[in-house]
């Protein structure tokens, strides 16, 4: 028998929803007795994000957040938008052709993982207990099928499955309900939406993967509260955009975001980014500075159209765990936040009369929300991106969201699976990469070691194979097996032996982005937890 | 027998290290923080010790911001009945953390104290013997192997070349090197608990130590990058490389 705890909520993962949710239930009833769990090493550490705040949620949960010093130092100065034509040209949009959604007026540049860092601060001082370092590996039922809470991961298992000397056993830890903010593919997010049919009414979700870097910069180019956003070049292949953020102490933040409905099979995300370094809008910046962190994180992009039901018996599934990021805002900070305010509203209603239905309880305030009205709003965006193409999806965006309003009286569905996506080898262009420079590209090894990635190497693989025949099986033959380029930290290797080619995991390197468990074309990979504390340490991210 | 263990934080062992800009110190500006490893093993020894029925009370001492609580709160989830903070500002030199600790020790007429053998941060490998010089107490250094037995206590030392085994009476200053033993994980109510446990603040002043500073941080700078090989076409080519262009030969 495990030992178990009692709480009246858990919460599952220390990002912007999960502490809001936390925050949210203390100011309601300082009575609760609210668990956090954070499988990082300490809050913050395995969360990455652009990003750009917008301070909406934040002003509801805080009034006064600057008296209480949150970290949003760097308020939007300049907003530009650019289309890439090829590697040495580019072109301004014009501010007022923008869509508005796009514009950052009162935005902030922040780092999401020091606002989370903020958040557990305050969450700590209303009482709320976080403990850092335990993964939620398992979820926990009642005999009639409720959630019953989760269940932290046994800690001391050799690769091979035996108790080392350091073996701990898992706790239990139950409550009235449990709430899931993993962030985009959590693990157990995943099995309720299958559990609990969430995903019934909804389309397909779609996601994309963000790689980001951080750069101290020559403070002669710095340009604090600088934001430039952009698409095209040198994504051929696929959808996405990429992002410059000058923020504080000279500093600089870029990144590519590459949507997981690509169709080449060679394409490599990873390698896209290092080459859009070279282009002469993130040069003019990065040349001679220094790269100083690396992460990557896959990022929950359906939207309104590919939003689960939240509520389940006993649980609600919150932020990007569920999927309200605001594709047409390209943020979903402030998106996260409000759902799990309105998550812990609706809970702490419930908790406090045991006759109203959460689900109920929850839908009512939230259709009554401005997050409902910002996620429908914007239904159409990513869609159109999708249906036809950037430039005439561009447009139906700008007529949509700046003349309309977002009241297009229509809804375009993008029913397609990402992972269905990919052509064989046969169908598709071969992409020959340049060679990193070792000053503003890099090879994923190097880029790994700045994520400050470790993970106790005596334990299971978290990285599980559903068929170990498939990678060398149909993959390789019909795909060359994608993992290879898909991965930004070079978890997954062909290599070829005597005996013919082998799959080699090398799960160390893992960064927690759930690429693989979205992307393989097989759906063969699943991402469990590992051993808590293990994967990144991302300072600043 | 109380025993006292030093805890220090510094940066995590995991995190790449950087140096600030302007070359002054090392960037810690919200890089994740850990106990030393070192510390931890002192921490599970005494720890043991207690288990085993030898101390009746373990009390972790660490010396610096008050940051430190959170590492000294680690230390109780651990297993430490309870802990002092020293509280002080910036870099404290290893002589200030030992008179720091003689006082400490005095005070609360410790039987054993466990340290780790240097922190991973500074390096300097000085306070356990500086500790030891300070109260005329023996010391046994790079402990593989603690052993109490009344009123002495048998340590193992990793020496170059071998291990030697040495007896000291007690009090005694002891300092764990890697292979002593394997910390464990803190247990979640355990965790809650420690946040309970008793931590006393205190001060160089409380204490009655007038803190010199001996050294001064000159500069950080980190190592040069290393250049890129260059493959050699024939041996002859290598033997002119060696004497026109590394001047070895």
């Amino acid at each position: 028998m495990r030992e178990s705890m009692e709480f009246d909520v858990v919460i599952v993962g220390a990002g912007p929803s999960g502490l809001s949710t936390a925050i949210r239930l203390k100011q309601l009833n300082a009575e609760l007795n609210i668990c956090v769990l954070e499988k990082g090493s300490e809050v913050g550490a395995h969360i990455l994000s652009g990003a750009v705040l917008e301070p909406r949620a934040l002003n509801e949960l805080f009034e006064n957040w600057q008296d209480l010093g949150a970290p949003l130092n760097t308020p939007v100065t300049k907003d530009e938008v650019y289309v890439l034509k090829n590697g040495e040209v580019s072109k301004e949009i014009p501010h007022a052709l923008v869509p508005n959604s796009m514009k950052n007026d009162g935005n902030y540049i922040v780092s999401v993982g020091n606002l989370s860092r903020w958040l557990a601060e305050q969450a700590e001082g209303l009482g709320v207990e976080i403990f850092p370092g335990f993964a939620a590996a398992e979820i926990l039922y009642h005999e009639d099928g409720r959630v019953k809470g989760v269940a932290t991961g046994d800690m001391g298992i050799s690769a091979s499955g035996e108790q080392l000397p350091t073996y701990m056993e898992g706790m239990e830890l139950h409550a009235t309900y449990t709430v899931f903010s993993e962030g985009c593919r959590g693990h157990l997010g995943k099995q309720l939406i299958q559990k609990f049919s969430l995903d019934t009414n909804a389309d397909p979700q779609h996601y994309a993967l963000g790689i980001k870097e951080l750069w101290q910069i020559d403070p002669a180019k710095h340009q604090p509260g600088l934001v430039v956003h952009g698409a095209g070049w040198p994504l051929e292949d696929a959808s996405g955009g990429f992002f410059l953020y000058h923020t504080d102490n000279n500093q600089v933040v870029a990144g590519l975001i590459v949507d997981l409905n690509y169709r080449n099979p060679w394409l490599s995300p990873y390698e896209e980014f290092q080459r859009l370094k070279h282009h002469p809008l993130f040069k003019q910046y990065l040349e001679g500075g220094e790269r100083v962190s690396y992460g990557a994180r896959a990022i929950t992009k359906g939207g309104w159209n590919a939003l689960p039901t939240m509520t389940m018996p006993g649980a609600m599934l919150v932020g990007c765990d569920a999927g309200t990021l605001n594709v047409a805002k390209i943020k979903g900070t402030h998106t996260a936040m409000k759902s799990g305010m309105l998550a812990a509203e609706a809970i702490s209603q419930v908790l406090a009369d045991d006759s109203l239905s959460l689900g109920k309880t929850f839908s009512d305030a939230f259709d009554q929300s401005w997050l409902k009205q910002e996620l429908y709003s914007t239904r159409n965006f990513a869609p159109a991106m999708h249906k036809f193409g950037t430039v005439l999806g561009g447009a139906f965006n700008y007529l949509d969201q700046n003349i309309l309003g977002g009241k297009m009286p229509i809804t375009l569905h993008d029913t397609s699976l990402d992972h269905a996506q990919m052509q064989t080898v046969a169908q598709a262009k071969k992409i020959d990469y340049p060679k990193p420079d070792g000053k503003l590209s890099f090879d994923r090894l190097s880029s790994v070691f700045l994520s400050n990635t470790n993970h106790e190497e005596d334990q299971p693989c978290h990285l599980t194979l559903a068929d170990d025949s498939i990678p060398t099986g149909s993959n390789l033959s019909q795909f060359a097996e994608p993992a290879q380029r898909y991965c930004p930290a070079g978890v997954y290797e062909i290599v070829e032996q005597a005996s013919g080619p082998t799959f080699q995991i090398n799960a160390q390197n893992c960064l927690h982005c759930k690429t693989c468990d979205i992307k393989d074309p097989a759906q063969n990979i699943t991402w469990v937890t590992p051993e808590g504390t293990g994967g990144p340490n991302y300072p600043n991210m | 027998m109380k025993i006292l263990v030093g805890v220090k934080r510094v940066i995590d062992y995991n995190v790449k290290v950087r140096v600030k800009s302007d070359n002054t110190d090392v960037d810690l500006s919200n890089t994740k923080m850990a106990i030393n490893p070192f510390c931890e093993i002192a921490v599970e020894e005494a720890i043991r010790l207690k288990e085993a029925g030898i101390a009746t009370e373990v009390i972790a001492v660490s010396v610096g911001s008050s940051a430190s609580q959170e590492q000294l709160r680690t230390a109780m989830a651990l297993g430490a009945d309870r802990a002092i903070l020293v509280e002080a500002e910036g870099t404290v030199e290893p002589l200030n953390v030992a008179k720091a600790f003689a006082k400490i020790m005095a005070q609360e007429e410790a039987g054993l104290v466990i340290l780790g053998k240097q922190s991973i941060d500074s390096d300097n490998n000085q306070v356990g013997q500086m500790l030891a010089a300070l109260t005329k107490r023996p010391q046994g250094t790079f402990a593989s192997n603690v052993t109490v037995d009344g009123d002495s206590v048998s340590v193992t030392r990793e020496i170059d070349g071998g291990l030697r085994t040495i007896k000291l009476a007690l009090p005694a200053i002891v300092t764990t090197d890697l292979r002593l033993n394997e910390p464990r994980f803190a247990k979640l109510p355990d965790i809650m608990k420690a946040k309970r446990k008793p931590l006393d603040n205190t001060s160089f002043a409380d204490l009655g130590i007038e803190v010199k500073q001996h050294i001064q941080l000159d500069k950080v700078e980190a190592p040069a990058a290393r250049q890129g090989g260059v493959k050699v076409g024939s041996v002859d080519e290598l033997i002119q490389k060696l004497k026109d262009e590394a001047k070895v030969i």
